[in-house]
């Protein structure tokens, strides 16, 4: 059975029709890329599968349970970790806090410790800036908070929204490098991404988005030696 | 290119200078007038047998402190309402009263028994109880039906909602308890005053100043030390980011009108001990002036409230006399402003304009454009 699966699923902003009839599967372990234009409904489907969104029409299934009428809160107990686009850090609390809020669904002190002690691992930066207030980080800083921060709910599937947004060229390589590694640490990644290349180089599979609908689908390799992909996506 | 001084001097601009230089002016020119009077010149020490001797001052700014301190209270609900939901609870002055209210009766009761004074510190501690608690559960029904279901709504709406929330309570507690004054009970052993260092203090002052500012501490550790504290400020920063992390946003809102509330019940007791009578409409004045408050601080700023409250009893116990008791006006008033202590509101309130005029953001707030207000 999938670990995540989306079903025609459509969703709607007021009159505007959004998602139009999406469906993908996300298996365990593995990284999926979805790419696409802006506004082609990459974040929309993000936000629907973390209960941001509603569908209108459609399933949102985790481990083949219906989660699509449920709040984001739950959702997050139930295993679904999402690092939002645009970092959305709390600039006004410490680092230190900002990860503890990532593990607010849980109650196990000693595991949280474990993971804050991993996520430093991950993004020794922080540990440096442990009592620092969020807004002051640098964007590169941020960006590793709000992965760490999403870890902090050790999610089975993580939802990244554009991780590299903003960020210096040597930062990116740095963001995907790390995404790689907490993927082969076990946690499946469901990744949203305008930088295509990057995104299919540490994926296995990808979608392609075009206005609400999937255009095409396949592993990451295929996606890349596709003529259409790199004409649309991949600069040639 | 460069535009010159002047014309880059709009009518506007002129406008904010000259109300800031008259303002200035009075204080200035006040101020000085009242030092005058005061003492035998205005450039000797104060002589101790005139009108205003050192400890006239410091009395004022015993009760502005403990005044301060009870708006201090009731603003904390306004600013953590605020900073979660961006909407203005004006029915929280009234959240105040019928704690103050409701509590009168079983302070009435111990007055009649003679328990009041047979153990006074259980007894405030009793009223008080019962006090937050009434309060708490009424802005516990106000957020679950006459706020949440318009969450999604507009933000007039909730605020128009608020108001009739507000006239709602009022008028209830009319209707029940009559418009009359109640007298409240007198705890004996806070009558009369305290000497500390050498210092007369009105005991009621003593009590109102201690009892809120450690309400305060408890208030500030639990919001910045526990889990729920901090997951309430992560809600009034990101309250969709928050429900990301798990966190039950609802929940929180709750917390945060339970908070405010039993704060406010608090704040109405100690208001009813130093001015000694409950009425059902005075929620409406300390529930303005405490929303004055929390914009002075910084609205949505935790400690923000709780200065702007201390620094608005002060400058509104202080103030009158100090501004307007010397303030001259020539042809109208030779020898200063008969009766300044009248115009304690008007102080207040050219406080709130001035604050919305020259820093919106309050004292220790952060630009309102940065929020996504």
């Amino acid at each position: 059975m999938a670990l995540l699966d989306l079903e025609s699923v459509h969703v709607y902003y007021g009159n505007i029709h959004a998602l139009k009839g999406i469906s993908l599967t996300v298996e365990e372990g593995e990284i999926v890329a979805l790419l696409g234009a802006n506004g082609a409904g990459k974040t929309t489907t993000l936000r629907t599968i973390s209960g941001l969104l509603r569908p209108r029409e459609g399933r949102v299934r985790l481990r083949g349970e219906p989660i699509d009428t449920l709040p984001p809160h739950v959702i997050v107990y139930k295993g679904i970790g999402h690092a939002p686009e645009g970092r959305r850090i709390f600039a006004r609390l410490t680092v230190e806090e900002n990860l503890k809020m990532g593990a607010y669904a849980r109650s196990d002190a000693q595991g949280i410790r474990d993971d804050m002690d991993r996520v430093f691992v991950l993004f020794p930066r922080l540990k440096e800036r442990i009592a620092q207030v969020a807004g002051t980080l640098s964007g590169g800083e941020q960006q590793m908070l709000a992965i760490g921060r999403a870890l902090m709910a050790r999610p089975r599937l993580l939802l990244l929204d554009e991780p590299s947004m903003g960020l210096a060229p040597v930062l990116v390589e740095q963001i995907f490098e790390t995404v790689k590694s907490i993927n082969q640490q076990g946690t499946t990644i469901l990744l949203v991404e305008q930088n295509a290349y990057m995104a299919l180089t540490i994926a296995h599979r990808g979608y392609v988005l075009q206005t609400g609908e999937i255009a095409l689908s396949g592993r990451a390799e295929e996606l890349q030696a596709n003529e259409e992909v790199r004409r649309a996506y991949l600069g040639g | 290119m460069q535009r010159s001084f002047w014309q880059r001097l709009s009518i506007i601009n002129t406008y904010l200078w000259a109300f800031r230089l008259s303002v200035l002016l009075v204080v200035v020119w006040g101020s000085l007038g009242t030092f005058q009077a005061g003492c035998r010149s205005a450039l000797t020490i104060c002589d101790f047998k005139s009108k205003y001797a050192p400890n006239v001052w410091l009395d004022l700014l015993v009760f502005g402190l403990s005044q301060g301190s009870v708006y201090a209270l009731i603003a904390l609900g306004y600013t953590m309402v605020y900073g979660i939901l961006r909407m203005i609870n004006f029915a929280h002055g009234d959240v105040f009263m019928a704690g103050a209210y409701t509590a009168f009766y079983l302070a009435a009761a111990f007055g009649r028994s003679g328990f009041l004074n047979r153990s006074p510190l259980i007894s405030l501690a009793a009223v008080l109880a019962l006090a937050m608690i009434t309060a708490t559960a009424i802005a516990l029904i106000l957020e679950r039906v006459a706020y949440r279901p318009l969450r999604r709504a507009p933000r007039l709406v909730p605020l128009i909602s608020a108001i009739g929330a507000s006239f709602f309570l009022e008028y209830a507690f009319r209707g029940f308890f009559g418009s009359g004054f109640q007298a409240y009970p007198e705890w004996q052993i806070f009558t009369g005053e305290w000497v500390i260092a050498g210092i007369g203090i009105l005991r009621t002052q003593a009590v109102v100043i201690v009892a809120s500012v450690l309400l305060m501490a408890a208030l500030y550790t639990f919001v910045m030390r526990t889990k729920t504290g901090t997951a309430m400020r992560a809600v009034s920063e990101d309250l969709e980011v928050a429900s990301l992390m798990g966190i039950d946003v609802d929940r929180v809102i709750v917390i945060t009108f339970g908070i405010g509330g039993a704060a406010a019940g608090a704040a109405g007791v100690l208001y009813a001990l130093v001015f000694k009578q409950v009425h059902f409409f005075m929620g409406f004045f300390p529930g303005i002036k405490a929303f004055t408050a929390a914009v002075l601080g910084g609205i949505g700023n935790i400690p923000g409230a709780m200065i702007g409250g201390l620094f608005l009893g002060i400058f509104e116990s202080v103030g009158p006399i100090l501004f307007l008791e010397g303030l001259r006006v020539p042809g109208i008033y030779p020898t200063g402003i008969p009766a300044p202590y009248q115009l304690k509101d008007v102080i207040a309130f050219t406080m709130l304009v001035m604050v919305l005029i020259f820093r919106p953001s309050g004292i220790l707030g952060e630009r309102l454009a940065t929020k996504k207000a």
